[in-house]
């Protein structure tokens, strides 16, 4: 069976789908990246393999997220794409007349506003991570729940106490300040939701035409609090789609798959790459007071990918 | 001969730095701004202040630590802090040991006497009035050229057959430019510049993408300071126009202001009708002429809490909505990881690219039907 590959290697999770060309999701998974990326993307490409009948073959690689260069090189990929990009690509196979799609992952937020198929706007949070998932994961620690109970934690609540949402300082400090205050805590997890929605709202999505369909992906998607916090706030109905939290993965496996309709062949390596020893190094330059920080990636004992140069110096393999 | 120095954007420091010598001053050049450049500025400048600020304040340090005795920078008009960085970056230095002082110019226009006592503090050479004329209009014509040739670049770059060819040869042509001296010199050095960047081999038939960037001045003009955008955008085939050269800003500073800004301030004047400081104004009315003149975006490039481009910010919303032009907006500060800025680009460029051959497809479907 021909299938094609998607790799998403963002700040916190991994994701890697195997897509059949109908569509289906042959396989997927979602791993911690840990601040680990080569290790994830080799101990999840073996993971990877494991789950998949035997008479798969891959007929295209397609990486995202910020480690796509990374993942890029080390598979073999057909088509190396920028999250925005797939993350519409794959909301619209699912909801083909999606308009607006809400994203919030680990380290950032995006919106994508789409009409007619096409993206015709978008934004990230620039300065600032409060909103996303990794400060959620800090404060489910710090209150010692665990994050998959957070959503259902926060629907419980009868009524929201005020928390500061701009700032993740603010918000802590407000989180705190509540609780001792002797407030529950599922209207504190509850008031935290709205605080990031409505932050959200006010600095990645400001300014933007937000229309239904609304889809709603990454791996926040998975609190329950948060989508209906959405919900109250835009008086929509916000769809989940069913692999929210590989959405990237899948947009970039379907990106490959156009990418080798259009060139006939694919530059994956195989899965077997999954064994062979990877490293890395990095160094200054020093050829000019930049000094720029190369980072450089080995396979065996070759150099496959070098990074950070803000010049053409390194590029040459 | 006292030693002077100058703040550094882009490649207009060749020219300040012949000028400075013709009037027989001893000229520490200021280097690109590097890591050890943001180290310094962050250091010693106060935490809330600009990029800008920061950048200089660490230009500085370095030159003073190479001997640097007097700064010459420019004040800024309006409302906006950077009309008075030259007086805190003087009482900074000061109280960290370096004894240097500092002449601001303000635009002539507005205060021609003090600028004519400023320029004679200068002229270390004693040189007569007309002599000194002379020197800046030598000045002048080599500002001229040096900018040309990095609007040049902007145009072929995308175009560029070899990647990285016009990099390369930009570098090369700046020196020739650099070490011209006589106004002859100068128009050849130039000239011969302009043609090795025509030269580049190019791909003619490319479909090129072309996006206006508007913003603050200091990171328009100092690729240190905006990660190179210009020279990436070229890189992944998008034609660029900068909406201000210092060349430019000069004569709308210096004499008159000249047709093309009053123009911009038309532009702007629906959306904001006066000066709110800084180029707020500039960058509306930018992002409103590169829309009508066809081009398939904006890029916003603003120090991180600079005021009069968080308020352009907040109204290019409503012109992109009415103008049907995209614009992406880049706060800077003093990250110089680039993968936010790639991932961004991209995802723009892909944009631009969809939109594009999106209302071609329109266009054909209703000329079809």
């Amino acid at each position: 069976m021909i299938a094609y590959l998607g790799i998403d290697v963002g700040s916190v999770s991994t994701n890697i789908v195997v897509m059949s060309r109908s569509g289906e999701i042959l396989a997927a998974l979602y791993i911690r990246t840990r601040g680990r990326p080569i290790e994830a993307i080799l101990s999840g490409l073996a993971e990877t393999a494991g789950l998949l009948p035997g008479d798969v073959e891959i007929a295209g690689a397609g990486s995202t997220g910020s480690g796509r260069y990374l993942a890029g090189v080390m598979v073999g990929a057909d088509v190396i794409k920028n999250e925005i990009t797939a993350h519409a690509v794959a909301a619209s196979m699912y909801v083909p007349d999606v308009q607006t799609v809400i994203e919030i992952g680990g380290q950032d937020s995006k919106i994508i506003i789409m009409r007619n198929g096409i993206v015709t706007d978008f934004a990230m949070n620039t300065v600032c991570a409060a909103g996303t998932g990794s400060f959620l994961d800090q404060q489910a620690a710090r209150l010692n729940i665990p994050i998959a109970d957070f959503g259902e934690m926060a629907l419980s609540s009868s009524a929201p106490v005020r928390i500061a949402g701009r700032c993740t300082v603010f918000a802590e400090s407000d989180m705190i300040h509540k609780q001792q205050m002797g407030h529950k805590l599922s209207d504190i997890v509850n008031g935290l939701c709205e605080a990031l929605v409505r932050n959200y709202l006010n600095n990645v999505g400001k300014g933007k035409e937000i229309l239904a369909p609304v889809v709603f992906q990454g791996g926040v998607a998975a609190n329950a609090g948060i989508k209906a916090a959405f919900e109250r706030s835009l008086k929509l109905p916000i769809i989940i789609p069913r692999h929210f939290n590989v959405m990237g993965a899948i947009g970039a496996a379907q990106l490959a798959r156009e990418e080798v309709e259009k060139t006939g062949r694919t530059n994956f390596k195989g899965f077997e790459i999954a064994g062979l020893p990877y490293r890395t190094s990095s160094f200054e330059c020093g050829g000019c007071p930049n000094n720029c920080e190369i980072a450089e990636i080995y396979e065996e004992d070759r150099v496959i990918g070098r990074w950070g140069a803000r010049c053409q110096r390194w590029d040459v393999m | 001969m006292p030693k002077v120095t100058f703040p550094r954007m882009g490649e207009s420091w060749r020219t300040f730095k012949m000028l400075m010598n013709d009037l027989g001053n001893e000229v520490v050049i200021p280097p690109r701004p590097n890591k050890r450049t943001l180290d310094y500025g962050v250091r010693y400048a106060p935490e809330f202040a600009c990029l800008p600020l920061k950048i200089l304040m660490g230009t500085y340090v370095e030159t003073c630590l190479e001997g640097a005795e007097l700064i010459v920078t420019s004040g800024g008009s309006g409302p906006c802090r950077a009309g008075l960085y030259g007086q805190l970056h003087k009482k900074i230095l000061n109280s960290i040991g370096f004894p240097v002082d500092i002449i601001v110019f303000e635009a002539p226009k507005s205060h021609p006497v003090d600028f004519l006592r400023k320029v004679n503090r200068l002229n270390t050479s004693r040189l007569s009035y007309r002599a000194i004329w002379e020197c800046i209009k030598r000045g002048w014509e080599k500002l001229k050229y040096l900018d040309d040739a990095e609007k040049l670049t902007h145009v072929v770059r995308p175009r560029e057959l070899e990647k990285g060819s016009t990099t390369r040869v930009y570098r090369r042509v700046l020196d020739w430019i650099d070490t011209a001296y006589t106004m002859k010199e100068i128009k050849e050095a130039g000239e011969a510049a302009l043609e090795a960047i025509r030269s580049v081999p190019q791909d003619p038939g490319r479909n090129v993408l072309k996006v206006g960037i508007v913003g603050e001045i200091y990171v328009l003009l100092e690729p240190a300071s905006n990660l190179e955008i210009e020279e990436t955008l070229g890189n992944l085939g998008v034609e660029v126009r900068r909406s201000m050269f210092l060349t430019g800003w000069t004569r709308d500073n210096t004499v008159k202001e000249t047709r093309e800004i009053l123009t911009v301030k038309d532009a702007a004047a629906p959306y904001i009708p006066l000066c709110i400081g800084g180029h707020g104004q500039e960058s509306v009315g930018h992002t409103v002429i590169f829309a009508k003149e066809g081009y398939d975006g904006v890029i916003q490039l603003a120090p991180f809490t600079c005021i009069p481009e968080i308020v352009a910010r907040t109204i290019l919303n409503r012109v992109s909505r009415v103008h049907n032009i995209p614009v992406l907006t880049f706060f800077l500060d003093e990250q110089t990881g680039k993968a936010g800025m790639s991932t961004r680009l991209e995802a723009f460029v892909d944009l631009m690219r969809r939109k594009k051959g999106h209302a071609g497809n329109l266009r054909a479907q209703t000329e079809a039907g």
